[in-house]
């Protein structure tokens, strides 16, 4: 998740708040997929898609027409924030609206049960090790795509300089959706996963998600906003603070923690762990 | 050629170009000079495509330029350098040059403009792997050039390539877009505060006083012209 806000934010400036949503939605797609073939491997890849194409929508439907309207700069900063958070509340009803109160299931497809360690169980699994798998590859093919190919170039410069980018004659608007489609499947990949390993269900109101995506977004702060490599670099070590917490102080705590994390991280390092010294000069 | 005929922009309730009509004919320089808030800079973007024409037509050749997107302009040999070294601080130098020759689509071509480039700014050759933030002012501003050569242009819009430089290297770009003119048989339109320096290049010359045309002509006649010089070159 935390590299699904990295992406949109690195493509086109905007923290996406919808990101939960629409990998909530992706998830629900999934999870269909998954009962009709039965097959995890089929799911996955075509839940990846449906995120592509739910990202690319809400870009180019919303708010890009958003923005276009918006000429001020002051407002230009929060309102695709306060847009997305909105579209987030939508999302979760139309869910909700056509699947009531159905739940969609996804089983973990390999076994959760951790591996045996001279007797004793481990917390390391199976699904553990896919997950880390499929994270390190999509970590690695997307710092691939970003800082070696010719997509990437345009995604980048049009970030940093959209005007610029158009007069050396990039399609910035479809570089944009390019960018919002691969951080749509990126978060459907968070969201299978984190389903998988989690309850294995998913529901329109799942406040699973809705941790998914604050996690997400304190992640990708901590790790430096505009890396993947901090992305999930700031998940693991997120990760790893929050389940100390749980273990030796109380699952209650984990909430704040986060938070207090975020507030830690933004005061003694802003530019997160992984960050670049120094803002963007003119 | 290109022709520019009762061009009228406005920014919301303000006038910034004032029925405003000239010819610039295939391979020559203009020097467009006039003092702040003239409307030289709206000029340039409205030619490209970033600022909308309220009436008035252009015409590039046989393209209609106006109510186009700058990135269609492009497609058709119109390059504009924005003002105040329109490179990208966060791309190393070699992604700058890059970015001009994506929509080529063809590597093969862009490599080999790319190395006219470098051959024709040695100091860019050294720094290619270096964030172009790591760069001097002079060495920007030939890198925001060398980024429009590397979409193979035939109308070259510069706005104040001289803004913020020394002297000297002044007089280093202002010769380097002189010869890339003769060179490469570019039409150029150069838009300048320095119009000393401008008029010395240039073919011809417009000045613009509050958003419309005060005098044009042949670049050494302006020059040599009393109320210009009095209003603009200062002495």
């Amino acid at each position: 998740m935390a590299i699904s806000i990295v992406l949109v934010w690195r493509s086109t400036r905007v923290i996406n708040f919808a990101a939960g949503g629409l990998a909530l939605a992706s998830s629900f797609v999934g999870a269909s997929i998954l009962e009709k073939t039965g097959s995890f491997w089929i799911a996955l890849p075509l839940a990846m898609v449906a995120g592509a194409v739910f990202s690319a929508f809400i870009e180019y439907f919303f708010l890009r027409p958003l923005l276009k309207r918006s000429g001020d700069k002051g407002s230009e900063i929060f309102l695709p924030i306060i847009a997305t958070l909105g579209l987030l509340g939508i999302i979760k009803a139309i869910l909700s609206y056509v699947y009531g109160d159905e739940i969609g299931y996804l089983p973990p497809p390999l076994s959760d049960k951790g591996f045996i360690v001279s007797g004793e169980s481990i917390a390391l699994s199976p699904m553990r090790l896919l997950i880390l798998g499929i994270v390190l590859l999509l970590m690695i093919s997307l710092t691939l795509i970003f800082q070696r190919t010719n997509l990437g170039l345009s995604l980048r410069a049009s970030s940093f300089a959209p005007e610029i980018s158009r007069l050396a004659g990039i399609r910035v608007d479809l570089i944009r959706t390019a960018g919002w489609a691969i951080a749509g499947a990126a978060g459907a990949t968070a969201g299978i996963l984190q389903t998988t390993n989690g309850s294995g269900s998913v529901s329109p109101d799942s406040f699973e998600f809705i941790l998914l995506l604050v996690f997400g977004f304190v992640a990708a702060v901590i790790g430096g906003i505009e890396s993947l490599v901090g992305a999930v670099i700031g998940g693991l070590t997120l990760g790893l603070i929050l389940a100390i917490i749980l273990m030796y102080v109380g699952g209650s705590l984990v909430f704040i923690a986060a938070f207090v994390i975020l507030i830690v991280v933004l005061l003694v390092r802003p530019q997160g762990i992984i960050g670049a010294k120094g803002g963007r000069r003119a | 050629m290109l022709k520019i005929e009762n061009l009228t922009v406005d920014h919301g309730a303000i006038r910034a170009l004032h029925a405003v009509s000239f010819d610039v004919a295939q391979g020559q320089l203009a020097a467009v000079i006039g003092a702040n808030g003239a409307g030289k800079t709206t000029l340039l973007r409205t030619l490209s495509g970033l600022n909308k024409a309220t009436e008035g037509h252009a015409h590039w050749g046989d393209h209609n330029i106006l109510h186009s997107k700058p990135e269609k302009l492009v497609r058709q040999g119109i390059s504009h350098v924005s003002e105040g070294k329109s490179v990208i601080p966060e791309l190393t130098v070699s992604e700058n040059l890059e970015l001009g020759s994506l929509w080529r689509r063809n590597r093969k071509e862009s490599a080999q403009t790319k190395n006219e480039v470098i051959d024709l700014f040695p100091r860019l050759g050294e720094r290619l792997s270096q964030r172009a933030d790591t760069l001097s002012g002079g060495e920007r501003q030939m890198l925001a050039i060398g980024r429009s050569i590397m979409s193979k242009p035939k109308l070259l819009l510069l706005d104040e390539p001289s803004l913020g430089l020394a002297p000297l290297v002044i007089e280093q770009i202002f010769q380097t877009i002189r010869d890339l003119t003769t060179a490469m048989g570019l039409t150029v339109i150069l838009v300048e505060q320095n119009a000393m320096g401008a008029l010395k290049i240039a073919d011809i010359g417009i000045v613009l006083n509050l958003g419309s045309i005060a005098a044009t002509g042949s670049a050494a006649a302006l020059k040599d012209d009393p109320a210009v010089r009095a209003a603009y070159l200062g002495f």
